[in-house]
């Protein structure tokens, strides 16, 4: 005590000190989602990609991509749902969308008229899941009725139903809803809005 | 309540976990800390019960992995060699003090990380330790006391050359 007591800093000094100290400390944290996807612990991967329709938000599981979002639905709106209704372990990662990105870029680019992507349907059950997979067989540039996807999924009568079904795709553009219209010509309601719709359309030289 | 997507977790705790684990498991040790930290979490959080404790949660994962981590590197690293995982041309992410703070044991040495890194309550260093405010006020106490003790010293040249 006595001469070295004086010498030593106070607590609160030395709580200063390493206050100081610590905000000189690194804060670059190494990237998480390659070591998550190694560990088996990547449910859902998300990237976004930019497009003629606006910026798409892509989802995967290990089984697919199981989503593809419009921004007008709002990226944090689409990654709670996917969090709720998947699993909770979301971290972006856009490896696992490289093959998407890659093939709607070709696909926008005029190249591609068809996707070979892994999908994940399980989003979409029941009477929902038959219209997409008829709508899924809709080839480029050529269109269907909300009526004839209701027959195709089993149930005729179903026609508003079908078009809820392709108003609630959640695979858009790769399951080619935009390629289903009105029996009177009309465009129809789409998860992307009216001029989204359009616009794929035109670009498949398919508009009604 | 429901879980947001874990990547916002890492969004808004991830740069403290850093921080955490470079205070408390040194430089060298720091990313693999870090990276362990987020995969213990990551897998075990769809079991969270109450997401109002993300914070605590994840700073208690965290500083459980740097002890673990320091504690094995001791083991292996010869005191005197500096420190392999340091690359000598990297950003500096230590100081000589926190060094020193590593030569605390554990629970001081976390107990000062958070409160002088972390800045948190000692309220909130209870939850994250597991233990009432008041023995996490003794834990911040009794670190700076005998850091005070060791600075009339000359410091460890070994624990710097770890911190380098």
């Amino acid at each position: 005590m006595g001469m070295m007591e004086t010498t030593m800093p106070s607590e609160d000094e030395l709580g200063a000190l390493l206050r100081d100290a610590a905000a000189r400390l690194g804060t670059g944290a190494p990237p998480l989602a390659a070591a998550a996807d190694a560990a088996g612990l990547l449910d859902v991967a998300y990237a976004g990609v930019d497009s003629p329709v606006g910026r798409l938000l892509l989802a995967a599981t290990p089984a697919g991509v199981v989503r593809v979002a419009f921004a007008r639905e709002g990226d944090d709106a689409v990654l709670e749902e996917l969090a709720q209704r998947i699993s909770p372990r979301v971290l972006e990662a856009p490896t696992r969308l490289d093959a998407a990105r890659r093939q709607l870029d070709e696909y926008f680019d005029g190249g591609r008229t068809t996707f070979e992507l892994p999908l994940d349907w399980r989003l979409s059950r029941g009477f929902r899941a038959r219209v997409l997979h008829a709508i899924a067989s809709i080839p480029y540039g050529s269109t269907g009725t909300y009526r004839s996807v209701a027959t195709a999924a089993g149930t005729p009568n179903a026609v508003r139903a079908a078009g809820t079904a392709c108003a609630t795709n959640p695979i858009p553009i790769i399951v080619p809803c935009h390629r289903v219209v009105r029996s009177d010509g009309t465009m129809g309601r789409y998860g992307g809005g009216e001029a989204a719709k359009r616009t794929l359309l035109e670009h498949e030289h398919a508009l009604p | 309540m429901r879980l947001v997507p874990f990547q916002e977790v890492v969004e808004r705790h991830g740069r403290d976990v850093m921080r955490l684990c470079i205070a408390v498991a040194g430089p060298g040790a720091a990313d693999d800390c870090y990276q362990e930290t987020m995969l213990a979490a990551l897998a075990a959080y769809p079991r969270l019960r109450d997401p109002s404790v993300t914070r605590s949660w994840l700073l208690t994962i965290a500083s459980r992995k740097a002890i673990d981590g320091f504690r094995s590197s001791a083991r292996t690293v010869p005191v005197a060699e500096p420190d392999a995982g340091a690359t000598e041309d990297a950003e500096p992410r230590d100081t000589e003090l926190w060094a020193r703070v590593r030569s605390l044991p554990p629970k001081q040495r976390v107990a000062v990380a958070y409160r002088f890194v972390l800045d948190l309550a000692y309220r909130e260093i209870g939850e994250a330790m597991g233990t009432s405010e008041e023995a996490a006020r003794r834990n911040v106490h009794e670190g700076l006391k005998r850091l005070r003790e060791d600075s009339t010293s000359p410091p460890n040249p070994a624990l710097i050359a770890r911190a380098r």
